[in-house]
């Protein structure tokens, strides 16, 4: 188990904390096995398609802090993922009723002189006139392959600049070549805030605040009644939070995520730290998963009573209306294509729904979280179905689209972006889940079984799109195993 | 020396040349470049930019070596020299164009070498540096082109009369760019020439091997592209005409016109006709809509536009010339070069009926911002830039309509705002946001 060091003004890449992997096909079983045990060796690709990289999720995540500002030390197209971000940022400002802005993210714009004689002067300039602009209540640094592969020394730099801007200035390492693991960037950016943000506790006693690692937080009204009835309030990270709520963090009674791969670092560096529990088990999408998250988290707060009167009435209130939606989904497949935290659990769902699951493709894949045990919905859905195709690929489509051409599912769910599009060209209902609260508890299963309902009745959409185009593979390449190219382990 | 610092971005770096490489129909880039490199700059100027998505090939199809702390430290011409291999079998397109990334750029990767010998094949390849610190993707486009031009393009054994191929807006840059194109090929079309369109749907590399056959090359556009027509014309000897301002709108439509035919030596009287009849039509809906124009409540009298050059010169053209409108404070974002700023600056002069502009040049949007909080405006302005000027908008109870990247609210299909049909368009655009302002 790898000791987290939040002194340390960097933290290592998932590869080599947490044994992740981006090219792997087998079982569920074995996955789990090897990862329990000697360990799942990672089998490289000899053609990749473009992926993503740690930068981007990090100066995400740090950007939709509410008063704090990112400044990308890069070239200019390095901030171009800040567009993007910014049509989420305001998706989450939508969903909570605040006022809109802008996110804040400036480039250094480092040009070719800068690659050859540095450019610490400019970073220095443009922290001083990012000040001057917004005073923001903490300004964070993100890396690049540019800042990295000439040695920019960012940190000497914050140091000089403390004490005269007098707010916390704190570097983020999230350099795109340094890992395959784009998740990376999530613990580059928690890591930051740990860092440079986060204070110890000041108080013996805890406060009733629950830290809720999430995106934009869509299940928050849901999530702060139930809450209530167990005595404690969510604080939701990071996205609309405020630098002072974070300082805080460290006085919580507790911390969840709504994603295993999101939340491990930031959840495990507080208990480890701060004696701030973090709740281990699946993450709660669907019955089992949310049943055995909330009881987890009514251990630790001792309100068991308030969580199995809350279970047993809403369990109560849903099974007339989830078993209609079993019954409509009974004998359909699908091909499940996210990150690993979201496809295992979401396979495990799509199971509670009587959908039959005939491959799970991630992202990448942990083979320990920061506690050092295998991720609990690999393990729980290994134990469920050893024999489960699963495999892993940093999205890459051209096995995604293979896969599918072999497969032939009824449906594809995914999460991340440019995915989903691809089944639809090949006529296959496609499903990409944008709110990480879709099928979050009892409401969630029911709303995400309704989704897949309708997906699946009219799908006229991927028919006719498939009738009219060509995808851009080979009749060769599709002939071919899905995995063809990925090279056995070792090469 | 201040640091020109970017916040807000309105262009992306070099290597988001790679959608000029996508705008071509068939032909897919080949990045030799980071693992997320090609996903921020497609969700910048693709995506979030008139929701241009990945299209036949573009978004996670586009193979790419993404480069790892290996590669960096110990080169990676090898993996390259895979990867493309594998590209020919796995991928069905027709062109391809390796573009390299900052990392190699750096590392300094003999890339050159590793294209040559697919190219000694006979494959259909070329090559680019196009590390993003070399600047903009303005600049990497016309690397793209330029490495087309010298790499591929063969001398045509004659010149075929009225074939013109139009050179203008950055593809997916500008979120218009297909309807711009299709625009502008039927403006020539219509007076007697045969357009040539490299990018957008029907061109392909049948139309990139028509390039050296052309008569001459057009170009419309401020700046960008003005090093290709040169390249072409001493390369292959093919005349260009410079023509800085797309035109919107029958005023600059006519003029741009007119100009063309000169050059072309087209019969005047066909001309003349064409354009009677267009300015007719457009004419026609500008009297129906001559209450909308003149008696709906808050009009705005002045306009402000955050754009690129092409943008800003065209919009305020017409805005000017034909609707009665005056311009207060031009903003262009494209991060022109130094050296061509003054003759730009220069087109700005003249925007019709005696008025002039000056313009600010700076990419930093936040700057531009700023300066407009700070602005008295007398009636309600009417901002004509991009989607990060929404809250701004509010902010300063203005109108707004995105028109230059990031485009992120709008979902832009065929449509231009070129030519006749165009100025309609832009008419009903702007009008449109006006009147669904306070209803």
């Amino acid at each position: 188990m790898s000791t987290i060091d939040i002194k340390r003004n960097e933290v290592p890449i998932r590869e080599n904390r947490l044994g992740a992997v981006t090219g792997y096909v087998g079982t569920i079983g074995d996955l789990h096995e090897r990862s329990s045990g000697c360990g799942v060796g990672n089998r490289e690709r000899c053609f990749t398609q473009a992926s993503a990289c740690s930068s981007g999720c990090c100066q995400n995540q740090l950007a939709s802090i509410a008063d704090a500002l990112v400044i990308n030390h890069a070239p200019v197209g390095c901030a171009a993922d800040s567009v993007g971000g910014n049509v989420n940022f305001k998706s989450g400002a939508r969903l909570r009723g605040l006022e809109y802005v802008n996110v804040q993210v400036i480039s250094t714009n480092l040009e070719e002189r800068d690659t050859v004689f540095g450019a610490t002067d400019k970073l220095r300039d443009t922290i001083r006139q990012a000040y001057e602009r917004y005073k923001p209540n903490a300004i964070f640094v993100t890396a690049s392959c540019v800042s990295g592969i000439i040695g920019e020394d960012i940190q000497s730099v914050l140091n000089e600049l403390k004490d005269e801007l007098g707010i916390p200035l704190v570097p983020a390492f999230c350099e795109g070549f340094k890992t395959k693991v784009w998740a990376s960037g999530f613990d580059a950016a928690f890591h930051a805030v740990l860092h440079g943000i986060v204070e110890p506790p000041r108080f013996k006693t805890k406060t009733n605040k629950v830290n809720f690692v999430n995106f934009r937080g869509s299940a928050r009204k849901e999530i702060i009644n139930t809450f209530s009835k167990l005595g404690v309030e969510p604080v939701f990270l990071l996205q609309h939070s405020t630098v002072e709520e974070i300082r805080r963090i460290s006085e919580a009674r507790a911390t969840v995520s709504i994603c295993g791969t999101l939340g491990s670092y930031l959840g495990n560096a507080l208990e480890q730290y701060y004696d701030v529990p973090y709740v281990k088990t699946e993450q709660p999408h669907g019955i089992t998963g949310y049943k055995n998250w909330l009881r987890s988290l009514g251990t630790l707060l001792d309100a068991e009573d308030a969580v199995e009167a809350h279970i047993a009435a809403e369990e109560a209130r849903i099974a007339p209306e989830l078993e209609e939606i079993r019954a409509r989904l009974k004998g359909k497949t699908a091909v499940v294509g996210m990150g690993p935290s979201f496809g295992h659990n979401y396979t495990r769902v799509l199971r509670e729904l009587g959908v039959e699951v005939i491959w799970a493709a991630t992202w990448h894949f942990d083979q320990n979280y920061d506690h050092g045990e295998v991720p609990e919905s690999t393990k729980r859905l290994a134990e469920a179905d050893e024999s489960l195709q699963v495999s892993v690929g940093d999205q890459q489509n051209y096995e995604i689209v293979n896969l599918l051409a072999k497969l032939k599912p009824d449906i594809y769910v995914t999460r991340h972006g440019g995915s989903s599009v691809w089944a639809t060209k090949m006529g296959i209902a496609s499903y990409m889940i944008t709110d990480e609260y879709a099928a979050f508890g009892f409401n969630g299963i029911l709303n995400f079984g309704n989704v897949i309902i309708d997906k699946l009745t009219n799908r006229s959409l991927a028919r006719k799109l498939a009738e009219r185009i060509k995808l851009p593979y080979s009749d060769w390449w599709i002939a071919q195993d899905s995995f063809a190219l990925l090279n056995a382990e070792g090469f | 020396m201040t640091t020109q610092i970017i916040d807000q971005v309105r262009h992306v770096c070099t290597l988001g040349g790679l959608q000029s490489v996508l705008a071509i129909d068939r032909a897919i880039p080949v990045l030799h470049a980071g693992p997320g490199c090609g996903q921020k700059l497609w969700g910048a100027i693709g995506l979030q930019n008139g929701g241009q998505g990945s299209g036949y090939a573009g978004g996670h199809t586009v193979p790419c070596t993404n480069a790892t702390e290996r590669d960096v430290v110990f080169g990676a011409t090898d993996k390259l020299e895979e990867v493309i291999e594998n590209t020919f079998k796995v991928i069905d397109a027709d062109f391809f164009a390796v573009l390299t990334g900052c990392t190699s750029d750096i590392v300094g990767d003999d890339v050159g070498d590793v294209v040559r010998q697919f190219q000694k094949q006979g494959k259909p390849i070329v090559w680019a540096e196009t590390g993003g610190f070399k600047g903009s993707n303005f600049i990497g486009h016309e690397l793209v082109l330029d490495a087309i031009f010298d790499q591929y393009l063969q001398p045509a054994t004659e010149a075929t009369p009225g074939l013109v191929n139009i050179w203008a807006v950055v593809p997916y840059q500008d979120p218009f760019w297909t309807g711009v194109y299709s625009e502008l090929a039927e403006l020539l079309r219509s007076i007697g020439l045969t357009p040539n369109i490299i990018f957008g749907p029907g061109g392909g590399v049948a139309a990139l091997d028509r390039v050296t056959a052309a008569q001459f090359n057009l170009l419309i556009s401020p700046w960008v592209g003005l090093k290709g027509v040169q390249q072409l014309e001493e390369r292959f000897g093919t005349p260009f005409l410079h023509y800085p301002v797309l035109p919107i709108g029958p005023t600059e439509t006519g003029k741009f016109l007119r100009t063309v035919a000169e050059f072309a030596d087209l019969d005047r009287n066909k001309v003349e006709q064409y354009i009677t009849e267009r300015e007719n039509h457009y004419y026609h809906y500008i009297e129906r809509a001559a209450e909308v124009l003149l008696e709906t409540r808050f009009l705005p009298r002045h306009f402000t536009t955050v754009t690129d050059s092409t943008y800003g010169l065209a919009l305020a053209k017409f805005l000017v010339s034909d609707l009665g409108l005056i311009p207060d404070r031009l903003y262009v974002v494209d991060g022109i070069p130094d050296h061509l700023q003054e003759e730009v600056r220069g087109y700005f002069k003249d925007l019709g009926e005696g008025i002039g502009a000056e313009v600010t040049f700076t990419p930093d949007g936040g700057a531009v911002q700023n300066e407009l909080r700070a602005t008295k405006f007398r009636s309600r302005p009417l901002i004509l830039g991009s989607a990060w000027e929404r809250t701004l908008a509010k902010e300063l109870n203005g109108f707004l309509l995105s028109v230059s990247m990031p485009v992120s609210d709008r979902l832009v299909f065929d449509r231009s705002y070129v030519g006749y049909t165009g100025g309609l368009r832009l008419v009903e655009d702007i009008y449109s946001a006006i009147l669904s302002d306070f209803q």
